[in-house]
């Protein structure tokens, strides 16, 4: 059973058609990417998939249930969990409040989880009582799939996880993703402006265009293809 | 000394509780709740209830005023924040400024208006320490209020619910990605916030003896004050400035006499707000932007009347009242006419400028009090007094709100309402000038070739001459490069700027022209009725002058003028409403904001 299905999903600001019908499917254990250009319709597709949006028609499945209409906390529960973009850590909280909102929707579980996320950042441990708008860039965004961890997910949703990073970081985010997905098995969905970086670790990607998904396939097929160019580029 | 400290800090607790409820309700839901002094009141009133008829012992009234007031801050914000979360912030404001004035109003049709004694219910001087009087009833009210607040900081840092309103302050979308439910965290955050102004209502009631539904407003005034002190949704901030300002009072009233408390208060406020307005814990320079109309009534078009129309209402104006009607009606036209012209002087500067103004009473206490003096103490000719009452005005206007102008947003809105409040504290406690509470009398009619003009008629012909005219210069000013101007500085402050607008100077010509249009009608205001003293200028004053151009079409001269005779003159002609007639007001406020933003005479752009 795949993780997440989007099943033909138009999403409208007032009259303007944001998401034209759009499917797509995230697997158990897989890095997906989300290509396309400005206003090409990523950001729209995640903030459908986590709830803040609702669609004007189509599906959305999270582990073959219904959440179409749900609220976010709904999707938590059934192992989705947020990136969000430029990493939106609580600056005045401390790190450990911050891992704490991040299982606002679990009851149970929570201290081990706190153990484990503190073991694969050792960093965050070190800096549990400082407040998060103090931490660097870098381990802002360690702060932030910390955060999406506590939930327990099974898929993360990354909006531009590389965004505002010092370039060493930009590889050292990437080489986070690809391990969290090895060593956890879990599922990321991902959107990046850089193409190249994204599909260097993903397994797939789909093509965003308009609000249009134009393109998908294995991350390979889509790195050469020129389709890619026209679809940020225009024709 | 020592004991004055003492009332200070237990009076300040009250200021304090309310305090931290209004910036923990800006931060979760980033509007200041101006009806959160009506829930100091209803806990104050309801508190008496509990305790006088119903004979509750202490607790069971705090966990009565608990139930009430909590469930009043939930309905506040389902009713006139929650369904505006998508408005620009001005719709809030003036929705929870409706609710105010409704809760309130409320209050003295349930509970009656008059001031009752509030019981002790505990002992007031039983106890000393080192020469230090003081009762259970003080050591009770310090004990409850930092009580309630140590239980706020314990829930706010270690609770799951407590964390997610920190959450939220600090960044709502990302919380709402964490599944935080941001309408009941948001709910919960009024429910709190009202609890603890409920409890402030009780514990304030106890240590002041005296309440009426109305005891929130100047309570409630000195709680905006406190927090902005202390810096607006920081809530260490809040506790620090409710006290300080506790203190500040307390010594203030034992030197100067209880008339100088508002004055204080507001003074502070003001000051505050001039010299550092994120107060003394806010972190954040409150310089976010925040536009204060746009879309909200930018989408409004005028609707537009032809020259004949006007020509024939106008003739009509002249000649209904002198062929058709009696005396009453005309005095009641009178009214409408200077009521008018205050709201156009808000037409500018609200509509046509986007500052929201809540003092808009102020330019009109001046401009009465300069006339009044003029005529009554240096015998000047009314003729004279009127372009100096609107010069006086004006410049005043601009003096007071201009510092605001590196704020954005509700604070303009604030210092607006301190501008108001100050001048109208000030009018009570400088007697040397202005005769204090008495107020000043025998205001000499004007004389026009020779002749007094006192009969009803003839001081309706001249206002409502000069109500045309200032009508007539309000369109031409709009339609000037002066107006599209002030209209690029409300639509998007930024790009005007950006343009080489000084914007800072056309907002405090808005204030400058519209100071001396409501200047000119507080003139008139004095000379009609003979009489004027610090009462008649109340916040009430500026409430409807704002309920009227909102009414009408925020952005429509004529619209002030059929605010004004719906809101002015038919309650009066119909003599209706007597005891009802503010809570009339404030439901349409409410309905309008709600439900017709653009006013009755504005149209929704397509």
């Amino acid at each position: 059973m795949s993780l997440l299905e989007l099943d033909s999903v138009s999403v409208f600001y007032g009259q303007t058609q944001a998401l034209h019908e759009i499917s797509l499917v995230v697997e158990p254990g897989e890095i997906v990417c989300l290509l396309g250009g400005n206003a090409s319709g990523k950001s729209t597709t995640m903030k459908t998939i986590l709830g803040l949006i609702t669609p004007r028609s189509g599906e959305i499945r999270l582990a073959g249930e219904r959440v179409t209409r749900s609220a976010p906390a709904a999707r938590i529960r059934r192992g989705l969990a947020s990136v969000p973009e430029a990493r939106r850590v609580f600056p005045e909280m401390s790190v450990e409040d911050n891992l704490l909102t991040g299982a606002f929707t679990r009851r149970t579980g929570i201290r081990a989880e706190l153990a484990s996320v503190y073991e694969s950042f050792p960093r965050l441990a070190e800096r549990r009582r400082q407040p998060a708008g103090t931490l660097s860039g870098g381990e802002q965004q360690m702060l932030a799939f910390g955060r999406a961890l506590m939930s327990a997910p099974t898929l993360i949703c990354m909006d531009e996880p590389t965004m505002g990073l010092a370039p060493i970081f930009v590889d050292r985010v990437l080489d986070l993703i690809a391990a969290l997905n090895r060593d956890r098995g879990l599922a990321v969905l991902m959107v990046e402006q850089n193409a190249e970086l994204a599909l260097s670790i993903a397994h797939r990607g789909y093509v965003l265009n308009t609000g249009h998904l134009v393109l998908d396939g294995p991350a390979p097929s889509l790195i050469d293809n020129p389709a890619i160019r026209t679809a940020y580029f225009g024709a | 000394m020592l004991d004055t400290a003492l009332a200070g800090l237990v009076n300040g607790s009250s200021y304090a509780l309310l305090a931290l409820g209004l910036s923990l309700i800006f931060g979760v839901a980033n509007v200041i709740n101006f009806a959160h002094a009506s829930v100091f009141a209803v806990g104050a009133m309801s508190g008496w209830w509990f305790s006088v008829d119903l004979d509750w012992p202490l607790w069971a009234v705090l966990l009565g005023v608990t139930a009430v007031t909590g469930l009043l801050g939930l309905v506040i914000n389902v009713i006139a924040v929650t369904p505006l979360a998508k408005a620009p912030p001005i719709a809030a404001l003036l929705s929870t400024f409706a609710v105010s004035v409704v809760v309130d109003n409320g209050a003295q049709l349930v509970f009656g208006p008059e001031t009752r004694r509030f019981p002790a219910l505990l002992a007031t001087d039983n106890l000393g320490l080192g020469g230090l009087r003081f009762g259970t009833l003080d050591v009770t009210i310090l004990v409850v209020a930092i009580g309630l607040m140590l239980v706020l900081g314990w829930f706010l840092r270690a609770s799951r619910y407590g964390r997610a309103i920190r959450a939220v302050a600090q960044d709502r979308d990302a919380a709402a990605q964490m599944g935080i439910p941001l309408a009941r965290v948001q709910n919960l955050a009024f429910v709190i916030a009202s609890v603890l102004g409920g409890v402030a209502g009780v514990l304030g009631g106890m240590y002041l003896n005296n309440i009426s539904p109305t005891v929130g407003s100047t309570v409630g005034m000195s709680a905006f004050a406190a927090a902005t002190l202390g810096g607006l949704g920081s809530l260490p901030g809040a506790v620090a400035g409710g006290l300080l300002l506790g203190v500040v009072e307390a010594f203030g009233v034992s030197w100067w006499g209880g008339n100088a408390r508002t004055l204080i208060t507001f003074a502070v406020l003001l000051i505050v707000l001039w010299v550092r307005p994120s107060g003394l814990f806010g972190k954040r320079a409150p310089l976010a932007a925040e536009p204060m109309t746009g879309t909200f009534f930018g989408a409004a078009r005028t609707v537009r009347l032809r020259p004949w129309q006007v020509a024939v209402a106008a003739v009509a104006a002249y000649v209904v009242p002198a062929v058709a009607l009696d005396d009453y009606t005309v005095q009641i036209g009178v009214q409408v006419v200077v009521y008018a012209i205050l709201a156009l002087s808000l037409t500018l500067v609200s509509g046509q400028a986007g500052q929201i103004s809540l003092g808009q009473a102020a330019p009109l206490a001046i401009g009465a009090y300069t006339s009044a003096l003029l005529t009554t103490a240096t015998g000047l000719d009314f003729w004279l007094s009127l372009p100096i009452s609107g010069v006086v005005a004006a410049v005043l206007s601009v003096v007071l709100v201009s510092p605001s102008w590196r704020l954005r947003g509700h604070y303009v809105s604030i210092a607006t309402l301190a501008t108001g409040l100050l001048v109208a504290a000030a009018a009570v406690n400088f007697d040397w000038l202005t005769n204090g509470p008495s107020g000043v009398s025998a205001i000499p009619p004007p004389t026009l070739f020779g002749a007094s003009v006192s009969a009803p008629l003839a001081v309706y012909f001249l206002d409502l001459t000069i109500l045309l005219v200032v009508l007539l210069l309000v369109v031409r000013l709009r339609r000037s490069t002066l107006g599209r101007i002030w209209s690029a500085v409300r639509e998007d402050e930024v790009a005007a700027r950006s343009s080489g607008i000084a914007v800072a100077d056309y907002k405090s010509l808005a204030f400058g022209i519209g100071g001396f249009v409501a200047g000119i009608g507080g003139a008139l205001f004095a000379q009609q009725y003979g009489y004027i003293d610090p009462s008649v200028f109340g916040i009430s004053v500026s409430l409807l002058a704002l309920t009227i151009v909102v009414l009408g079409g925020l952005n429509s001269p004529l619209g002030a003028v059929v605010g004004a005779i719906v809101l002015v003159g038919l309650p009066e002609a119909l003599r209706m409403l007597q005891e009802t007639r503010m809570l009339t007001y404030g439901l349409l406020l409410l309905a309008v904001v709600l439900f017709r933003p653009q006013g009755l005479m504005g149209k929704v752009a397509r």
